[in-house]
């Protein structure tokens, strides 16, 4: 039986268990007992048996599931026939793991005659261990539920204990969030230290020669610079996206609050959700496919040299675009904060409306504006499917819009999806491109909400 | 200007009637019509360029939902020397069938009508089509039957568009002969290197068990992470860093999850690569911090009023909130959960790290086997140099964006619907 399928009886008889335990406390008011001295409802008593009959039972399976593996093979290379077995750790191990294969099921033939041999005391060992796991699994909950049972008595403290419980549990998931954050710092950055050991941090953070190679050179000229990739990022994301998107975002949002008629502004908000809610695949593929080659007509047309099919100004312009209902949703917030006071004021001093926005609205609004463009900034340096599939890889130092240049994002990619063996300072490098990224990103972040709050709190 | 100029200790009134001050104001007021033009031009750009990707991805994308055809007459009596139907009724109708030698007998046929180079003129899968039309229905074994079978790419592409001379040539002397059908592969196949036989199942499949699995994680979760963080956290030091790390996730950058997925999911715990159930979780990761953000503004919007009703007839903190608080902030909670899910579903850079994108021509049977989804299939084919992967990547792309619409229409209709102001 695998260990899903036992998981699955296990919750089947807490049902059971929940069931049973109700039955009993709904017992009580029969037998006499006042309803007064009776201290939970009886669906409490069914929840407190049935959690004492699933939960130790399944977090023994789930530490069951982690030591078996090495049980079985401690047993299997206890039989006699694992004395033939070649001594060096590797090919031992490849053995070992094509006979646990076929014992399983998952193979039908084996390769190395040798394991043909070990599956036999593998099978044994599994089955032996299976039937031990299952035996034991089923006997906690047996044991469990019958003690929680027989201690359902009219005075229980049943809903208290189960609250406690179920507080617990709210804890827990509310935790998930910091050990992701913890997990995601923790690896990246025990993955760029492995990196830093064989290409130093200075050439990798002020190197101009992007370059990556499975074997780290001699110093100096590993080809692990990543500051080509850092200007295409800051020139894609921050540059020519925001370029677009500030304009286009701002003077939407300003439409939008100020302008329109509550007709318009009910069709074109939901427009813009769509515009952002587009899976940025598309937006790749539309790029590479419609915009890059438009781009460079219009360049080669107007005879700039150097016009490439992935252009930076493709990617950014899409990119620009893609950030634009964000920015607009931002800007929209920040200009509704400005308390209407001021802008009464303004109307009233026979400014006109434009007069109005331009030297009270948006002055005032200013510091959320900011903020929401910092947000913006971070979400495009870290967008990734649009570089990929139209910026290109060539790792230029290029002011020029029409060329190719690459990025962080681009990089990682690129580092992560070619040929996997994970030690070498290639794919390493991958890891410590994202430090740099979830750095950068996490200090926009806070800046920007700093800032939003801070301006937020002005006018509250 | 400075001769009509208005300063504070002039002390005749301002002439409006003036010429320079009717100037003035007409100036102003075309300012004013000029901002507002200004303005309403971004919106309608805007709202314009969501038209025209559209456009640009309905046009290319609709002639992949059709293939071009040629038809083919096999006569089965003869070329399968009598074979029965009643043969390929059952089980094992499949393993016999394959003896029987349909591609032979196909290609035989196609021979014989289009000369001896005529199956180069086919696509390299069509004689399944005849196959699966054979299981479908064996009796059609006894007579005459003729098929409509795909043309092979380049011809494909061009009779829907445009090609080289040689192959517009070859076109105009088929003729009539050529007509477009329904392509009932694009819906039921998966991924293939033939850009006739490709299909998006499997890779339709792969989404949904990925986002059955990001649902079953990130749901509860999340919720109860709200919950906790809204109704019964203390304020202290602990609290305001779980929510200070949950806020910077929702930020975090999509392909940093996926790095965490490759170190952690695939390098620690040795889970299998491109693997639905590895996408899930990394997906749910990413889905999470959406679902508490959103979950803690629908818990917030209940009155205070519910809770203290509840408590004052004796309701314990946890039966206030799971059986009055709960029920009232689902539909903010829902309207939360489809947004974040319809996000998950369009994302593809994470799952690129955790080795989604192999070649995989099978949908997946469980939530181990190598999978594919929707974004990264369509990420993949708009790799290949083959000109019939454009149409193709663009019919999955409307495929896509029409779940996707529906999820975000889904999700409006339960805001308007269901959600109380209270």
């Amino acid at each position: 039986m695998t260990t899903t399928a036992l998981l699955v009886l296990v919750i089947g008889l807490g049902c059971v268990a929940w069931f049973f335990g109700r039955v009993k406390a709904s017992g009580f008011v029969s037998a006499g007992e006042k309803r007064g001295t009776i201290h939970s409802l009886p669906s409490y008593h069914g929840w407190y048996v049935a959690l004492w009959a699933a939960v130790p039972a399944t977090v023994f399976l789930i530490i069951w599931n982690i030591v078996s593996p090495g049980l079985i093979t401690d047993a299997a290379l206890a039989s006699p026939v694992a004395q033939q077995l070649p001594t060096d750790s590797f090919s031992r191990g490849s053995i070992l793991a094509e006979a646990r294969s076929i014992a399983s099921g998952d193979q039908v033939k084996a390769f190395n005659p040798l394991s043909e041999t070990m599956v036999e005391p593998y099978r044994t060992a599994i089955s032996y261990y299976q039937t031990l796991g299952m035996a034991a699994a089923i006997l906690l909950v047996f044991a469990c539920g019958v003690f929680a049972w027989l201690r359902v008595k009219p005075d229980l403290r049943a809903r208290t204990k189960v609250e406690r419980i179920t507080m617990i549990t709210l804890l827990l998931a509310s935790l998930i969030a910091i050990i992701t954050t913890v997990g995601i710092f923790i690896s990246l950055i025990f993955e760029s230290a492995r990196f830093f050991s064989m290409v130093s941090p200075i050439d990798f953070l002020f190197g101009t020669e992007w370059n990556p190679k499975s074997v780290a050179g001699s110093r100096g000229e590993s080809g692990f610079g990543a500051i080509p990739l850092f200007w295409g990022t800051v020139f894609i994301g921050a540059i020519i996206a925001m370029l677009v998107a500030i304009p286009f975002g701002l003077m939407s949002a300003i439409y939008l609050t100020q302008y329109a008629p509550s007709q318009l502004r009910a069709w074109m908000k939901p427009i813009l959700e769509v515009l952002a809610g587009i899976p940025t695949v598309v937006y790749g593929y539309f790029a590479a496919l419609t915009v890059a080659p438009a781009l460079r007509d219009l360049a080669v047309s107007i005879g700039i040299s150097g016009a490439s099919s992935e252009s930076a100004l493709a990617a950014g312009v899409v990119m620009g675009i893609m950030i634009i209902p964000f920015v607009s949703s931002m800007a929209d917030d920040s200009i509704a904060a400005v308390p209407s006071a001021m802008r009464d004021g303004s109307l009233a001093m026979g400014a006109t409306k434009s007069e109005t926005i331009k030297k009270v609205l948006i002055p005032a609004a200013l510091p959320g504006v900011v903020g929401g463009v910092l947000l913006a900034v971070s979400r495009a340096i870290g967008e990734t499917m649009i570089v990929v599939m139209a910026a290109g890889l060539a790792a230029n130092m290029t002011a020029n819009p029409f060329s190719s240049v690459t990025t962080v994002t681009t990089q990682i990619v690129k580092l992560l999806t070619g040929d996997q063996e994970f030690d070498s300072p290639k794919t390493l490098a991958a890891f410590a491109l994202g430090l740099v990224l979830f750095i950068v990103t996490l200090l926009l972040n806070l800046i920007a909400l700093r800032v939003v709050k801070k301006y937020r709190e002005a006018y509250e | 200007m400075n001769s009509g100029a208005i300063s504070p200790i002039d002390p005749t009134p301002t002439d409006w009637s003036g010429d320079l001050m009717q100037k003035r104001i007409k100036k102003r007021y075309a300012a004013e019509r000029r901002f507002k033009a200004l303005g309403l031009g971004a919106i309608l750009l805007s709202a314009g360029f969501l038209l025209f990707l559209l456009v640009v991805m309905v046009g290319n994308g609709f002639r992949g939902f059709t293939q071009t055809e040629l038809p083919v007459e096999v006569d089965f009596p003869a070329l399968t020397g009598g074979a029965q139907p009643g043969q390929f009724e059952g089980p094992n109708a499949e393993a016999r069938l394959r003896s029987l030698g349909v591609q032979d007998i196909v290609n035989g046929s196609i021979e014989v009508q289009y000369g001896n180079d005529g199956t180069d003129l086919f696509s390299a899968g069509a004689w399944t089509t005849v196959q699966a039309s054979i299981l479908k229905n064996p009796s059609i074994l006894t007579e005459k039957t003729t098929f409509y079978l795909p043309v092979e790419s380049e011809l494909d592409v061009a009779y829907k568009g445009t090609g080289n001379p040689e192959i517009e040539k070859k076109i105009s002397e088929l003729g009539d002969r050529l007509s477009t059908g329904f392509n009932s592969n694009f819906m039921s196949n998966s991924d293939a290197t033939d850009p006739m036989q490709v299909g998006i199942w499997g890779a339709f499949k792969g989404s949904l068990i990925t986002m059955l699995i990001t649902l079953a994680l990130a749901f509860p979760i999340g919720v109860s992470a709200a919950l906790y963080l809204e109704e019964y956290a203390p304020k202290n030091r602990y609290t305001d860093l779980i929510e200070v790390s949950i806020n910077n996730l929702a930020a975090v950058p999509s392909i940093i999850f996926g790095l965490l997925g490759l170190a952690v999911f695939l390098n620690i715990f040795g889970l299998p690569r491109s693997a639905a159930l590895v996408g899930g979780l990394t997906l749910a990761l990413m889905t999470m911090p959406v679902i508490v953000i959103s979950g803690r503004n629908a818990v917030k919007s209940v009155p205070p009023s519910i809770r203290e009703a509840a408590l004052g007839i004796g309701a314990s903190p946890i039966q206030v909130v799971f059986h009055h608080v709960l029920p009232l902030a689902l539909p903010g909670i829902l309207t939360g959960t489809i947004i974040g899910m319809a996000r998950a579903l369009g994302e593809t850079a994470p799952l690129l790290m955790i080795g989604m994108r192999a070649f995989i021509a099978k949908p997946p049977d469980g939530i181990t086997d190598p999978s594919t989804v929707l974004p990264v299939q369509i990420f993949l084919w708009s790799d290949e140099v083959n000109r019939g992967f454009v149409e193709k990547t663009s019919a999955a792309i409307i495929v896509l964006l029409a779940f996707l619409l529906t999820m975000n229409a889904v999700a409006i209709y339960l805001r308007n619907r269901f959600e109380t102001r209270w």
